[in-house]
């Protein structure tokens, strides 16, 4: 039987008629072409699918879409404002912390909770909060400096993103 | 005549799709335990809990289980609490891991299972996964296990018109399985306070920080002035069917004064309780060997914490 849910989808309430067993994930990318969150592993080991609700992240390809009625959702794509990219965002293209970038949008989503709840992180701290997030590429090395550079932009508060 | 042959492909990419959920189920939304529980109760068995969903849309997913029915239990609010009680701490069965791990009074009070939380997936895996889930999900090397069989946990489970509080030595019956029937929920967990001066600790051995243990294990001890042990529990998970705890062991060292020496000697005897197996994880002898040294570990550090150094 199929349901009509609603939620906030990058600050704009949305929407849509979906399955019981239609994945978050899917509905994200095919019913509203929002394909910065990304399907790999599908189960959970990888991270690539993390998108936050209610705040916090999660993995988008193990909750079902009509879990998220009446909740709040940003991707990767809500980050940005006016225009101007989020300091993470301009963090991870500072430090070449990007290669092939399939991974990119999970780790800037689990990162931007991480500097929410603590905005000092070490690289134990920081290398602790981004392990549910697998890089082939990168070698983690950037992804970590860069983390630490956009918590320090975010501490100079150099700009309008919270 | 041609004769067609069928080659039938070694695996069968309908189980290992992860995209999709290849199933088709109602879905339920119950708001209280009562609704829950009618509910489960008319639906009947091919009726499936989902709490945090990281156990069950992955089985789904492989076709290791297909409900026709899906009860999402996170809606009952009346399941999501930390409450401290007096002589116990409740945790309703819905709470998600992230909050056990940042409840400071579970960190001091009940170290070993704090520990655990911390040990289990990632952040966002933790943010959606309930305590209810792990110990439902009954795996044997399930992490929350061992630290609240160690603390003496009971379980209230909730039937249509009834509920019982029963230990939580009682809920598991092999990988998989545990006592529950289909109309029944796990409600909450409880766990007594232990008399001071307690100390416990909880160790882990996996491949990644991310994946299940090859071996945990959980110890919680009291001590007297003399260095006395008066009260000793160690439990471990992925060595037997269920979690287990090792009598042996505990048995060994009850009364004794605590020395490094005969933590070492007692540890050894591990073996007489575990039977562990060989999988894709580890192997048995691995798993005997290891379970040796962590629980000696486990011991030395929660002996520490009582002596506060
Ligand atoms: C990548 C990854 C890493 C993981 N790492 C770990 C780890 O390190 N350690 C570990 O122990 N586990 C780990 N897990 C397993 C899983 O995340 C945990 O077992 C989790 O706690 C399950 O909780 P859940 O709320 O998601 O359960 P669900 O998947 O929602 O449910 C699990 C089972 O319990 C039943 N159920 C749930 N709640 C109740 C209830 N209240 N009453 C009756 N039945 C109920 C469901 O019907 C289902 O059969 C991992 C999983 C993944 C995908
Ligand atoms: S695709 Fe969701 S965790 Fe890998
Ligand atoms: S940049 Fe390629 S997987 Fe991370």
């Amino acid at each position: 039987m199929e349901r009509r849910i609603r939620f906030r989808l990058n600050g704009e309430w949305v929407e849509v008629t979906v399955k019981p067993n239609e994945l978050l994930l899917n509905v994200l990318r095919e019913k509203f072409g929002l394909t910065g969150p990304k399907y790999a592993c599908g189960i959970g080991e990888c991270g690539a699918c993390t998108v936050l609700v209610d705040g916090e992240p999660v993995l988008a390809c193990l909750t079902l879409a009509v879990d998220v009625d009446g909740r709040d959702v940003v991707t990767i794509e809500g980050l940005a404002r006016d225009g101007e990219l989020h300091p993470l965002q301009k963090a991870f293209l500072e430090h070449g912390a990007i290669q092939c970038g399939y991974c990119i949008p999970g780790f800037i989503m689990v990162a931007k909770r991480l500097l929410e709840e603590n905005p000092y992180p070490s690289e134990e701290e920081i290398r602790e909060y981004i392990r549910g997030n697998i890089c082939r590429c990168t070698g983690y090395v950037n992804i970590v400096k860069a983390i630490k550079a956009a918590a320090e932009s975010l501490r100079a508060g150099s700009s309008s993103h919270t | 005549m041609v004769k067609t042959v069928v080659i039938k492909p070694k695996v069968d990419i309908n189980k290992v799709n992860t995209h999709i959920l290849p199933v088709d189920f109602e879905y339920y939304e119950p708001r209280t335990l009562r609704e829950l529980v009618e509910l489960l109760d008319k639906l009947g068995p091919s009726a499936k809990i989902l709490a945090g969903g990281t156990d069950l849309l992955v089985q789904i997913k492989q076709r290791a289980v297909e409900p026709k029915y899906v009860v999402n239990i996170k809606k009952v609010r009346e399941l999501d609490f930390i409450e401290d009680r007096g002589d116990y701490l409740a945790i309703g069965a819905v709470t998600r891991l992230r909050a056990i791990e940042k409840n400071s009074l579970i960190a001091e009070k009940f170290t070993a299972l704090h520990e655990a939380v911390r040990a289990m997936a990632g952040v966002q895996i933790r943010n959606m996964a309930t305590i209810g889930g792990n110990l439902c999900n009954a795996s044997p090397a399930a992490d929350t296990a061992p630290p609240l069989m160690v603390f003496d946990a009971e379980l209230k489970i909730v039937g249509p018109g009834y509920e019982k509080v029963i230990p939580i030595t009682q809920f598991f019956k092999g990988p998989k399985k545990t006592v529950l029937k289909y109309n029944e929920v796990l409600a909450e967990i409880r766990i007594p306070y232990p008399k001071p001066p307690t100390g416990s600790a909880f160790i882990k051995i996996a491949r990644t920080a991310m994946d299940l243990a090859k071996v945990n294990v959980a110890v919680a001890l009291r001590v007297d002035e003399d260095d006395y042990i008066r009260w000793i529990r160690v439990t471990l998970g992925s060595v037997a069917p269920t979690p287990v705890r090792a009598r042996s062991v505990e048995e060994e060292l009850i009364d004794k004064r605590f020395s490094e020496e005969i933590v070492r000697k007692a540890s050894r005897l591990v073996v007489n309780d575990i039977s562990p197996i060989t999988d894709i994880r580890s192997t048995a002898e691995y798993r005997r060997e290891v379970s040796k040294v962590i629980v000696r570990d486990a011991l030395l550090i929660a002996y520490k914490r009582v002596r506060g150094v």
